[in-house]
């Protein structure tokens, strides 16, 4: 048996559902709206595993699923040497959102990263302490500010209303995923010209270490065939 | 006891008898200190822990800086310490990195004579390890800022460059816009023409008058003369500088006939040399690399070494070490003192000393 996972709720879910059924592979969630059961029609021998977007990366890495859909952004955050645990199979062109690093709109000189740099500098003389950026994505940020060569900064941890750190002066920029940029512009925030971190749109991933019983190696064919037309 | 930890007391007695202090600074470091010094890159390759009352502390990622605290607390003039102990440090990109090993270190605060103290750290870790195949690679971090240092242009530019020495890329981005090889970015150009005038609300720590500053600065920058390109190619050519002692130091000499700033670091690498020469080292075949020791070795300043096992790229560095004298100012709370150091790691001189 082959597994697949894919985000138990909301938009991404009935997205997800409507990609596969393009491709034949019909899901559909059975039971109740509160139980995490699903069905697979349209081809032998793969089942359905409801996950939370957020954790089907870890179960791809695991090899509890044969395949997985979720966002580019959140396979290279919690996997490191991502590109030897999964491989991208295939992106699917909906659930499009960009990591990026944004400042209060007020901060007429600052456009760019060496902008950042130099205001963090600053900052850090002015203040005393290091020029705070609130995220949840602290290996991506931190990769990418290292790459560019960003210093004096500290990454604070924000796992939601991560716009509203800088009003509340818990932060003075932040990295965050933004598919509109309305709540940006909404919390008075801009994105830095240069500062797009990643990015990222729901993928199918196939897991690299996920073992294989007899039969399913003519499965996983079949159902990549599908999903590759 | 393992083969590893033996060979880690066997060196630390051989650095005991060359006249250091045995020490042992706690596994627990506050990470407020370590995090102050390297900022957020230390928190990817350290283990950061907490409880209620002490707050976050990190599992000792080296032990300078414990070493160095110590002793600018504590320490009498001069003063040599050595010590054995795990380091650890997080991998996040390569599983076959260890996250926890032995290291072996000397460390040298002394004053009186920079060029044999670094000479004597050296020669040491080389004899420790001369029954080995190796090779060493030489820098000195000290004559790049000094080039840097002495350019012909405003403070506010030096002090961005110094700023950024350990960051190559950054470094390389800043120099090509002051010396005006890169065009001025159009939202800058915006901003000096005074027409990035935001009507959004003030919000967060930053204050207007931080951004009224930043602007002035922009101003007087954009008033400066670009610097030289006659002083971008010194640079450029320094940097290039490879070779071995003797001839690296006659190409410094060259450059210095254009860049006169430098020659007194230069002339502290001939006495570096000389004094190695004294304790033994084939200065005359030892390798010397102006950027050596620019991306992985921060808080150097001066003279910078390393000892890489010969056929085994696979294999972290031997040994490593340099001098550090701003560190100690920096953690010394206005104190300071010249100080040059060391770590080997008896780990990778046991697997050597097992493929012989």
């Amino acid at each position: 048996m082959i597994k697949l996972g894919v985000p138990s709720k909301g938009r991404l879910m009935e997205k997800t559902f409507e990609w596969f059924a393009e491709h034949g592979i019909v899901l559909s969630r059975t039971g109740s709206d509160r139980e995490y059961a699903g069905a697979v029609d349209g081809i032998e021998g793969v089942s359905l595993v409801l996950l939370s977007a957020g954790e089907i990366p870890r179960e791809l890495a695991a090899g509890r699923i044969h395949f997985g859909v979720t966002g580019t952004d959140l396979v290279q955050e919690k996997l490191s040497l991502w590109e030897q645990q999964v491989a991208p199979i295939r992106e699917m062109g909906f659930g499009h959102a960009d990591l990026i690093i944004a400042v209060p709109q007020c901060w007429s000189d600052v456009d760019t990263l060496d902008d950042l740099d130099a205001a963090a500098a600053a900052f850090r003389r002015v203040h005393g302490m290091r020029l705070r950026i609130a995220t949840k994505y602290h290996r991506l940020v931190r990769e990418f500010l290292r790459g560019v060569g960003v210093a004096d900064y500290a990454l604070v941890d924000s796992q939601g209303a991560t716009e509203g750190t800088v009003a509340n002066e818990a932060a003075e920029a932040i990295a965050d995923i933004t598919s509109s940029g309305e709540t940006l512009r909404a919390n008075h925030l801009k994105i830095l010209s240069d500062g797009l971190v990643l990015a990222s749109q729901a993928t199918l991933w196939k897991s690299r270490v996920a073992d294989l019983e007899s039969g399913d190696q003519a499965i996983l064919q079949t159902f990549l065939e599908r999903v590759e037309r | 006891m393992s083969d590893v930890k033996r060979r880690a007391y066997e060196v630390r007695a051989q650095f005991e008898a060359a006249g250091a202090i045995v020490v042992e600074p706690p596994i627990l470091q506050p990470a407020e200190t370590l995090l102050d010094l390297y900022g957020e890159d230390i928190r990817a390759s350290a283990y950061i822990t907490s409880d209620a009352l002490r707050g976050e502390q990190m599992l000792r990622p080296d032990f300078t800086v414990p070493v160095v605290q110590m002793h600018m607390a504590v320490g009498a003039e001069p003063a040599r310490y050595t010590y054995a102990g795990e380091v650890f440090r997080r991998q996040e990109n390569d599983a076959d990195r260890a996250s926890e090993f032995l290291q072996v270190g000397y460390e040298v605060f002394d004053r009186a004579d920079p060029a044999a103290a670094d000479a004597e750290v050296m020669a040491l870790i080389v004899q420790a390890v001369a029954h080995l195949p190796t090779y060493v690679a030489t820098g000195d971090i000290g004559i790049l800022m000094a080039a840097v240092r002495g350019l012909r242009t405003t403070t506010a530019r030096k002090e961005a460059l110094m700023r950024h020495i350990w960051r190559p890329r950054r470094f390389r981005a800043l120099l090509d816009r002051f010396s005006g090889r890169t065009p001025v970015p159009d939202s800058r150009i915006a901003v000096l023409a005074g027409q990035a005038v935001e009507t959004a609300p003030f919000i967060g720590k930053r204050t207007a008058s931080e951004i009224d500053v930043r602007i002035a600065a922009l101003h007087a920058d954009a008033k400066a003369e670009p610097i030289s390109q006659t002083e971008v190619d010194c640079i450029d050519v320094l940097l290039k500088v490879r070779e071995t002692v003797p001839y690296a130091l006659e190409q410094l000499r060259d450059i210095a006939v254009d860049l006169p700033v430098i020659s007194k670091a230069v002339e502290g690498l001939d006495a570096r040399a000389q004094a190695m020469s004294a304790r033994g080292v084939d200065v005359d075949a030892l390798p010397f690399e102006a950027s050596f020791g620019r991306t992985s070795m921060e808080y150097y300043d001066g003279f910078v070494f390393g000892i890489y096992a010969q056929g085994h790229p696979d294999l972290p560095a031997l040994a490593s070490g340099g001098r550090y004298d701003a560190l100690t100012r920096h953690l010394g709370q206005g104190a300071e003192i010249p100080a040059v150091g060391a770590v080997l790691r008896p780990g990778v001189m046991v697997d050597l000393e097992g493929a012989l």
